[in-house]
Order: C-alpha cells, then structure tokens, then sequence
C-alpha cells in the first residue's frame, strides 16, 4: 500500500479478508511468515500505535457516551489531555455526532454506532485506517454518510485499507484494489485496470474468482 | 499502568451505572431496618443478632456483585465485540486482564465502603459506639478475600464459556470453601487412603477464606482487635491466590483466539 491511498480489499464471504486484517492487528498468528506494520512486527504492541481500526458491527460500551468512550480510547494512546479535548470535538463534528456527544451509547441508531465507531478509530491521528466492512448493515442514508467521512479523511491525505463487498462503493472511494479468493491473491491494481473490458467492477469481479455468470436468453 | 487504570475505570464506571448494586444496597438496608424495628423476645443482645444478619447480608451482597460483574467482563467484550477495537489499541492482554481485574475489585472496595458505613450507622444507632478499628480490619480482610473471589472469577470466564455458568461454579466454590473449608483437615483424618491424601491436598490448595468471613465474630461479639501482623499476613496469604489466578488468567487469555 502506497501513503496516501483508499486501498479496497475485495473478495467472496470466507475468502480470508478478515483473517488478513486479524493477522494484521495482531490478533492471530499467520500460519507462515510474518507480517510487518511501518517495520515493526504485528505482534508488538506498539505495531498498533499508528493504526486505526474499525470492526465490522461492532457494540461499544452502552453505559458510556460518545465522549467518554474517545476519551478512554485516548488514554490507552496516551494523548494528553488537551489533546484529547480537541481530537474529540474534532472527530465528533467529523463524524456528526457533535448533537449526540453526552448521551449514551445505547440510545444511539445503528448508523450513529457505525459513526462513533471511526471516531474511536481517528483518535490517535492514525497513519493508517483499517475498516473491516464500514457500510455493513446500514441503511442508504448510513451508508452515504460514512462514505462521505472515508471520502473526507481521503482528501485529508490519510491511508485507509478496507474490505467491503459493496463493489459500487468501491468504485467510487478506493484508488486500488486487491481481490482474494481462498486465501490467495487474485488481482491487485488501480480500479480501471481491474475493470478492464469489463462492463464493470463487479463483472471483473466475478470473473477473477471464476464465477461463471448466466447469460440471458 | 496507565492502560491497566483506564481499563479499571471502565469497569468501575459500568458497576456504578448499573441497577446491580442499589438494588442489593436497598434490599440489605430494608431488611436490616424492619429487623432492627422489632425486638423479638425482649432479648437485651438482639442488637447482636441485628448485626450478625446485617454482616452476612453485606458478605453474599458484596459476593454477588464480586463475581457477577467479574464473570460478564470478558464475556462481554467478546459479544459485544469490544475487544476487537481495544486490542486493536496499544494494550495487550495481559493488561486487559489486570486492568480488568483491579476495576472489579476497587469496585467491590467502593460498595464494601458503603455497606459498612450504613453497617456503622446502623450498629452505632443500638450500641453507642463506634469501634472503628473493628471496623476497618474486618472490612479490610473482606475486601482482601473479594480480590481472590475476583481474579477466581476472571479465570473462570476464561474457561467457561457462559458468564452465567461461571457465576454459578464460583459462587459454589466460595460458598463451599466459607462454610466447609476449615473442617476438610477433620473430614481427611476420617478417611482411609487415598482418599485422605487426596482431601488434604485439597485442603492445602484452596484458598482460606474462612478467617476475613469469621472476622464478623469479632464486630458481633465486640471482641478485641486482631493482631495487625496477623492481619497483614493473612491478607498477603490470599493476595498471593489472587496473583496465581491472574498469572492463570493471563496465560489462558495470550492462548485464546480474539475473534
């Protein structure tokens, strides 16, 4: 992955996405080799000081609200406090939230956890942005709004690394993309060139995992 | 050790939002009112009574929260998939597991300091007085003993797979080690081998909770102060269970998948 980037990682349910990004964080061991984040090993704790990460359908703690809960992501950084005070009025107008900050987490839409979800992942100003399936489960206007905050934190110069299976969405935020099938690497390049003389993304999709599309009669 | 306090206060912070521990604190207090309201036989030593209730309402209290809160921490974090996010930090597990652990335990603190305020209050109102010493050395062992119900609780979380069936485990093992634990040395004596090995191993291997439990003798029957250094080796007695629980835990934990 290139600085800078939206690096979209594509591939079928099982095909190994998650488990890439598991082995990534740390939290299990690849079953060969080794994996190196900004030339520390994964396995360090301090591999993770620089990243951000936001889980697919994630809860956060009900009993907090918005603001406590960055703030108790920041201490495990250890941001200094006002520090801490700016990146979180800053992260929670990012992510429009700015209404909702002293409520609890549990009164919140499932569009509103999705949002608190990648403040919780800025709040140490990561060089680089792992989502795990950001749009999952999210209705159109969910969806359009954390696209816009992925658009936002492109334009800022941030590297995102994400997975999706929305492939429409991946078209229009990711400036590469890989595509994985069991476990192997199928196709890595600029969206156009996956696309090729396809009709779309998801034809040339489709076709690299070998999928054998129906034609019509 | 700051990763472990900001975990710690997390925990505190979910104790002190929940319904749990008013609900006991209400309950112990209303049943100990309407007992101290009556006075059964015209017994001039009912106050002694009203206090052996009221301390053994604050022990299955303060065990209740103790291992209920402790047994759903981890569990939690995994179903909600909290976990995910947080070791996705700069904080490893073993950290988790001592963060997770000391929150637990200063919060069973923070409610054994309330319980035994209103327990003062509520003595003090009968007797006159007010045996501080008595006070602080019972609920100092009590809180001591609570921190190896905790870390027992935190590893069974790790073993089993359902909060409410370590709850369950827990509180049989606690409550059996309370009432039999100090008769278990007789029970062997009686037994041919290798039964009498084996129940003294036992024996031996459990923690002794039996003498912060029996330290209610001593506030009920106004007896005088234990000695400080026994109270001080008796508490790095139990605090040295905890630390083996917690070495387990962590172990079990670095094992476990996080997905």
């Amino acid at each position: 992955m290139q600085a800078g980037e939206v690096f979209g990682f594509l591939g079928p349910n099982g095909a190994g996405k998650t488990t890439t990004m598991n082995v990534l964080l740390g939290f299990v061991p690849p079953t060969s080799g080794a994996a190196y984040l900004f030339g520390i090993d994964v396995r360090q704790p301090i591999a993770r000081q620089r990243i951000g990460y936001l889980p697919e359908l994630t809860y956060y703690y009900k009993f907090l609200t918005a603001e406590e809960l960055l703030r108790f992501y920041a201490k495990i950084f250890g941001l200094p406090r006002a520090e801490t005070d700016k990146r979180i009025d800053q992260l929670l107008k990012l992510v429009e939230l700015e209404h909702a900050r002293k409520r609890p987490i549990k009164s919140y839409s499932k569009g509103m956890q999705q949002r608190v979800g990648l403040a919780q992942a800025l709040i140490n100003n990561p060089d680089l942005l792992i989502l795990d399936e950001p749009t999952s489960g999210l209705d159109p206007l969910g969806r359009m709004k954390v696209r816009e905050i992925i658009q936002r934190l492109k334009n800022e110069g941030k590297t995102v690394f994400f997975s999706s299976h929305e492939l429409g969405e991946v078209e229009t935020v990711c400036d590469r993309v890989a595509i994985i099938h069991q476990g192997d690497l199928k196709a890595v390049g600029r969206v156009q060139e996956i696309t090729g003389q396809h009709a779309s993304l998801e034809k040339a999709f489709l076709d690299i995992i070998g999928f054998q599309t129906s034609t019509t009669p | 050790m700051r990763n472990i306090f900001a975990v710690a206060g997390i925990v505190i912070k979910e104790l002190y939002r929940r319904k749990d521990f008013y609900v006991l604190f209400i309950l112990t207090v209303l049943v100990c009112l309407i007992m101290a309201s009556v006075n059964i036989f015209n017994d001039k030593h009912i106050v002694r009574y009203l206090k052996e209730l009221c301390l053994l309402l604050i022990w299955v209290s303060s065990l209740v929260i103790a291992i209920t809160t402790t047994a759903r921490q981890i569990p939690a974090e995994r179903e909600q998939r909290t976990l995910l996010p947080l070791l996705a930090k700069p904080l490893t597990r073993t950290q988790l597991i001592f963060g997770k652990f000391l929150g637990c335990w200063l919060a069973c603190g923070l409610v054994l300091i309330c319980f035994y305020i209103f327990f003062g209050a509520l003595a003090a109102s009968r007797d006159h007085a007010w045996p501080l010493l008595n006070y602080f050395q019972a609920a100092f062992l009590h809180w001591i003993a609570l921190g190896v119900v905790v870390a027992l609780a935190l590893l069974g979380s790790l073993v089993f797979a359902a909060p409410s069936s370590n709850s369950t485990i827990c509180f049989v093992i606690v409550a059996t080690i309370l009432t039999l634990g100090r008769y278990l040395d007789a029970v062997a004596l009686a037994q041919p081998e290798p039964f009498r090995s084996l129940i003294y191993a036992v024996y031996y291997a459990v923690p002794h909770l039996e003498i912060p439990f029996e330290m209610r003798n001593l506030i009920v029957h106004d007896w005088p102060l234990i000695a400080w250094n026994f109270v001080a080796l008796d508490a790095l007695y139990l605090l040295a269970y905890a630390a083996a629980f917690l070495v387990a835990a962590c172990l079990v934990f670095r094992r476990k998948p996080v997905n």
